[in-house]
């Protein structure tokens, strides 16, 4: 995002009084550019070039090496002598003894140096301290500490005269700067602060500091002066020439609408950039590189223009712009060689032919062959407009986002070609000499931005302030828009539908400039956006213009008023409902990534041919090693146990409620152009239709113990039941009745699980003891238990179910018990509905409490025991009628499962 | 020892005065039964005496009657009230002895927690449900269309490109993990457009769900998100409107001081748009050193605007006739700043620790 010294910024725009940088800052996130960082600034008191004499490396007790330098600080030198304690022992010549960490430097070096008194960004207050068995005047300060940006390690190394050292900023200082004791400050300019912004991506002029300037000027009403008011010399015509041949415009735009080029000869290549310009770039976040190249970058930065800059000798008439053939190859400047696509926008030159050879990306990045070198005499160059979409395709295809592409993408000035082109050069000339050709090419085949008719209400019909006619017209105004009033006649009304380009140069219809609209006069206004500005192309994006310009500050604060609410849905309530019973009893709610691996479900033992092998894959998953989504919740939640496992829990038990993923018949549901109208019901029912499966479902997975050994009594592990139970927990939450039958399928125990279904005989869930082999791969705890549920069939089976209370029976209830023998594989549930049934309405409740196997039973025989409880709505029953239930129950149960009463 | 007479008033009154020294002594209720039977059963000098009634002279019976008589209520009397009192102080003393330590631990059951991402979710749509708005919910696997598309994304918008998005394979099937929940806003207002239009039934929902970006995990970061979304529809809303919405839920979940602020930004969506930022609620501004805000005095909350009218189009709303608000924010965004979660990844890796330090409600 854009640097903005504010020195540059105030070359364009006069900052505000007593300003700080926060200041400016504050005042541009309230017309939307938000700061991301303040760099330079903040430093005051003694910071001075200064020159290495003597460096000594010494390890110290920490086992860190040091040096201890002797530093020429002309003016804020000791005198000579022994120095402050305790370097008391030798004679060091005039100096400051400085000890610094870094090993960049050497000696004869000229540094940068902070000295007592002095106070570095972050209101750090230097002063003179013992360290290392020193004392240590200050520090020798590094880019970093300087908040001069995090892109240098080390510390600053002004100049290294014998070599020795890497020039942290080279260039930026001339020979007669090095002064020791000079300061530094307004030399490394750190008393010029630079604002880092960021800029949304309809907003491409505030990647200038003329857009920024504009913004200011916005925000503080302080006078605006256009950088790219530059009068333009010369005169278009025969100069280099240049064609557009777009074989393949991208969506209907040809790539190059404008194309300005000019040529400067006899520059002098040695020339170097002077030092304000080298130090403006470094603070923008931009290397200085070599004149004619610093100047191309300067002018972008300043106009928002990019430009580039060719050696006119390599060369050859006439420039091309098109797309790029199929196979065609470009070797870039940065010397990387890209493969091209038939989309590629391309300026060629007619090397070998017309147009035949490729010498840049258009608005992304030139080519090696025809860069200006440090032999260039001649230079061509190019400032383009190109269609945005096609640059951001090519910069996205080859991941190549430059300082250009970032520029052309969001909307460059359509206008601000034939100024950049000539700031530049006259830098060029003045900074490097030479001859700027009178003549220059202009290809121009842009189209004024179309204006935009609104109701001047219309912004406080949106925002909820009022605005009047004349502030409206006149954030308008400021912005750059031209404003003028239409009438509202049913004349003009029919002319304009007839004439929609015409009328507003139509004179007898015009009312009159905005200088003579008021409220009552005209109501509706035509608003042509500045050229700057190609994201301002409906009503709305003039409202937000005046609601900015005007402040989101005055908003009021009004709260609608919603109709009548009907609550949540049932559905909402009963997730609410499952969620809150199985936290209350003893699970813990957790939240897993939907992403497995391929193996996960081998894992899972789950079968080669089974719904949950149908999964969907993603298409860009972010790790290679989970591409799929999950077709179960277990899939994933096993994951959360054995993060519990990794750090020391024994005693797990998860639950989540989310989705599992289900691949179906997925077909292409793109639809092409949505702004045409409303969506038809049936292209959203197409649309629902290719979706893949995505169930609402809770699972929970337990392990270790439910109730731990206490003082008061032993531990009970989660257990099979438990599970069980937490399905029966669900679906009473659910308020449905649900079905249990015996055995379930991988990843289940076969003899330990069950399965649950409505009494519709549709799907619900599972539940039971994992299987021995999933625990075992998985790193489970053995007879680790889980469940999972299929939640939206338990939600649409009790929607509308409105319970019918029973009354309660006052009448005294009768208890009789039966020991059931029966076969070994006779279902005790099975056993207790064959009860209820034999004993009818008067049957309470029936529950088995005791199952007995032994030896006093028989082989392959249980014992089940079963409460029943009995009671009539209206009576007490007789000793007769309890006997004739009991003997009903005992008939039932020998008829059904050869019974016996033990 | 010679046997007292019952005409010997001043013998019975020495074996009362006896008897009674004898249950006023008692310290148990054992003691207490020695007494009574030391001067009450049928050796005691008392019983031997009244027995001896019969065979004192006709003339002295009535006398004898009555010495003995006053003898035995008394004695009687003192031994009710004294079992009285021992029976007592023995309620009381096994009271004392049933005394059990309360600070021992006694729920043994291991206790559960709910996903304080869940818990904050469900206290941000009450929030809304009491203003009478709905919980609206979609799919999390999204047609491209109601993603984008409806949403007034380009094309060419650098979101549709795979770095930020994931897509299901095949990639040519226009299928998504939704990147955010505004389709579920298209999806509602789609739902709901018969009621506004003819029944003049305003749209006021809100989003929350699960979101999906193809950002690595870290300590800021997380491929997998949750977000909450709102959606107002109706004749005259205004940004005014989206104001007063977003101070009213801001103070439910930060206090009766809350205060937003909105700074113009840009989405696709939104025109016009505009951040919201929260006053920070912890220092309020007047800290330059708060952690919560870092010195800033606002909290970056939420983007938000007046819903695009190609937005409205999509969903066959007449943008000429009604206007709308949305807003949106990031529900692990808010419970890292509410509640000082330093790290995103404690609130997806499922350790279980981090969930019960939050319990049942947040």
């Amino acid at each position: 995002m854009p640097k903005v010294p504010l020195k540059w910024l105030e070359e364009s725009v006069s900052l505000v009084d007593g300003h700080t940088a926060e200041d400016v800052a504050a005042a541009l996130a309230k017309v939307g550019l938000e700061e991301e960082g303040i760099e330079g600034g903040g430093v005051s008191g003694p910071l001075v070039i200064g020159r290495v004499m003597t460096l000594v490396k010494e390890v110290a007790s920490n086992g860190k090496t040091v040096n201890y330098c002797r530093v020429d600080v002309g003016e804020h030198n000791d005198p000579a002598g022994p120095g402050h304690k305790p370097d008391n022992k030798e004679e060091y010549p005039a100096s400051k003894g400085i000890v610094c960490g870094a090993h960049n430097f050497h000696e004869g070096d000229y540094v940068v140096c902070i000295l007592p008194g002095g106070v570095l960004p972050g209101n750090f207050a230097i002063g003179g301290r013992k360290t290392y068995g020193h004392w240590s005047d200050g520090m020798i300060c590094s880019a970093k500490e300087l908040a001069l940006g995090e892109d240098h390690d080390g510390i600053i190394v002004l100049a290294s005269p014998s070599g020795e050292s890497e020039v942290t900023f080279p260039g930026l200082v001339s020979d007669e700067d090095l002064v020791p004791g000079a300061s530094a400050i307004s030399l490394l300019g750190l008393d010029e602060a630079t604002l880092e912004i960021n800029v949304t991506p309809d907003r491409g002029y505030s990647f200038s500091v003329r857009g920024v300037a504009r913004e200011y000027s916005h925000a503080t009403g302080q006078e605006f002066r256009d950088p790219a008011d530059v009068p333009v010399t010369g005169t278009a015509g025969d100069g280099f020439a240049v064609v557009v041949e777009d074989q393949a415009p991208v969506r209907g735009t040809v790539g190059c609408d404008r194309f300005v080029a000019r040529r400067l000869r006899g520059f002098d290549p040695t020339a170097a950039s002077p030092a304000w310009m080298k130090r403006r770039l470094d603070q923008a976040g931009m290397r200085p590189i070599s004149l004619a190249v610093d100047v191309t970058n300067y002018v972008m930065l300043e106009l928002g223009q990019p430009l580039h800059a060719y050696d006119l000798g390599t060369l050859t008439e006439p420039i091309v712009v098109r797309r790029a053939h199929a196979g065609e190859k470009l070797t870039t400047l940065d010397d990387a060689t890209r493969s091209l696509h038939t989309e590629d926008l391309l300026i060629a030159d007619s090397l070998g032919g017309h147009g035949a050879r490729a010498i840049g990306m258009a608005g992304v990045m030139g080519g090696a062959e025809t860069e200006v070198s440090d032999v260039t005499t001649d230079i061509l160059l190019e400032a383009a407009h190109f269609n945005p979409i096609s640059i951001a395709r090519t910069a996205r295809r080859h991941k190549l986002g430059s300082e250009a592409s970032r520029r052309f993408e969001r909307g460059v000035d359509t206008r601000v070609q034939l100024a950049a082109v000539e700031r530049a050069l006259r830098l060029m000339q003045t900074h490097g000499g030479g001859e700027i050709e009178d003549v220059y090419t202009d290809v121009d085949t842009t189209v004024a931005p179309a204006a935009i008719a609104m109701d001047v209400a219309f912004p406080s019909l949106i925002v909820g302030v009022e605005y009047s006619p004349e502030e409206v017209v006149a954030a308008l105004e400021e912005v750059g828009c031209a404003v003028v009033a239409i009438g509202d006649s049913p004349e003009e009304q029919i002319h304009r539908a007839l004439h929609p380009l015409d009328y507003e140069t139509f004179g007898g219809l015009l009312i009159g400039s905005s200088e003579g609209i008021s409220a009552d006069l005209v109501s509706r206004v035509l608003v042509t956006p500045p050229t700057w500005r190609p994201d301002l192309t409906e009503p709305v994006n003039l409202v937000e213009e005046v609601a900015r310009l005007r402040g989101y500050d005055n908003l009021p604060s009004v709260l609608p008023v919603a109709p009548p609410g009907r609550g949540l849905t049932h559905g909402q309530r009963v997730r609410r409902s499952v969620a809150r019973t199985l936290a209350e009893s003893g699970l813990t709610e957790v939240l897993t990534y939907p992403f497995i691996a391929e193996s996960r479900l081998d894992e899972l033992g789950i079968p080669d041919v089974d719904p949950r092998r149908d999964v969907v894959r993603l298409a860009n998953p972010l790790s290679a090693e989970l591409p799929l989504m999950r077709t179960t919740m277990l899939a994933s939640l096993v994951d959360a146990v054995k993060v519990n496992l990794g750090r020391g829990e024994q005693d797990i038990a998860v639950y989540e409620l989310g989705r599992a993923y289900q691949a179906k018949n997925i077909g292409d549901v793109a639809i092409a152009d949505h702004t045409d109208g409303r969506i038809t019901p049936d292209e959203i029912r197409a649309l629902n239709e290719a979706l893949p499966g995505q169930e609402r479902r809770v699972a929970g997975i337990m392990a270790g113990n439910r109730v731990r050994a206490g003082w008061n009594g032993h531990a009970t592990a989660w257990s099979w039941e438990d599970s069980l139970a937490a399905v029966e927990r669900v679906a009473r939450a659910a308020g449905v009745e649900i079905v249990v039958t015996q055995g379930s399928r991988m990843p289940w125990h076969p003899g330990r699980g069950a399965t649950y279904w409505l009494p519709t005989g549709e799907f619900v869930g599972h539940a039971g003891e994992l299987h021995p082999k999933v625990c075992e791969t998985l790193g489970l705890p053995a007879r680790s238990v889980a469940f999972e549920v299929v939640l939206d069939p338990l939600i649409d089976a009790g929607e509308g179910t409105i319970v019918g209370a029973v009354p309660v029976s006052q009448q005294v209830v009768a208890k009789e018990d039966f020991a059931f023998v029966v076969s070994r594989e006779v279902a005790a549930g099975d056993l207790v509905a064959a009860v209820r049934e034999a004993g009818g309405d008067v049957v309470e409740d029936a529950t088995v409490f005791d199952v007995y196997e032994g030896e006093q039973i028989g082989e392959g025989l249980k014992s089940v025991a079963v409460n029943v409880r009995l009671r009539a709505a209206d009576h007490t029953l007789s000793g007769d009628e309890v006997l004739a239930v009991r003997e009903a129950i005992i008939a039932a149960a020998a008829e059904q499962f050869e019974a016996q009463l033990r | 020892m010679t046997e007292l007479s019952p005409l010997d008033a001043a013998g019975v009154d020495a074996a009362v005065a006896a008897a009674l020294a004898d249950i006023s002594a008692a310290d148990s209720l054992d003691a207490l039964k020695e007494a009574r039977l030391a001067h009450t059963g049928d050796k005691a000098a008392l019983t031997l005496a009244n027995r001896q009634i019969g065979q004192v002279a006709p003339e002295d019976k009535a006398t004898a009657g009555k010495t003995m008589g006053a003898a035995r209520g008394r004695l009687n009397t003192a031994l009710a009230t004294r079992q009285e009192e021992l029976e007592a102080e023995r309620d009381a003393r096994v009271l004392v002895e049933e005394t059990v330590d309360v600070t021992l631990p006694v729920n043994r059951h291991v206790v559960g927690a709910r996903h304080p991402l869940e818990a904050m979710q469900e206290r941000m749509c009450d929030t809304f449900v009491a203003m009478g708005w709905e919980v609206a919910e979609g799919p999390e696997m999204e047609a491209e269309w109601f993603n984008f598309d409806a949403l007034n994304f380009d094309p060419d918008h650098p979101a549709r490109e795979m770095q930020d998005t994931f897509f299901i394979d095949p990639p040519e099937a226009g299928l998504l993990l939704r990147t955010h929940t505004s389709p579920v806003q298209i999806r509602a207002a789609l739902e709901r457009r018969d009621g506004l239009v003819e029944d003049g039934r305003g749209i006021y929902v809100v989003c929350p769900g699960k979101t999906f970006r193809t950002d690595e995990l870290d300590a800021t970061h997380t491929p997998v998100f949750h977000q909450i979304e709102g959606l107002a529809v109706d004749k005259g809303l205004t940004m005014a409107h989206l104001k007063g919405t977003l101070d009213a839920f801001a103070r439910s979940l930060f206090g009766p001081d809350a205060v937003t602020r909105l700074r113009p930004s840009f989405f696709p969506f939104t025109e016009p748009s505009a951040e919201m930022d929260l006053r920070c609620f912890v220092c309020g501004g007047d800290d330059s050193g708060c952690r919560t805000c870092s010195g800033t005095g606002w909290i970056e909350w939420g983007g938000c605007g007046m819903t695009h009218p190609n937005v409205l189009r999509a969903a066959g709303i007449n943008p000429d006739e009604y206007t709308a608000f949305a807003f949106g924010m990031g529900i692990e965004r808010t419970l890292m700043f509410r509640h000082g979660v330093k790290d995103m990844r404690d609130m997806v890796e499922g350790d279980i620790r981090f969930s019960q330090q939050f319990g049942m409600e947040i």
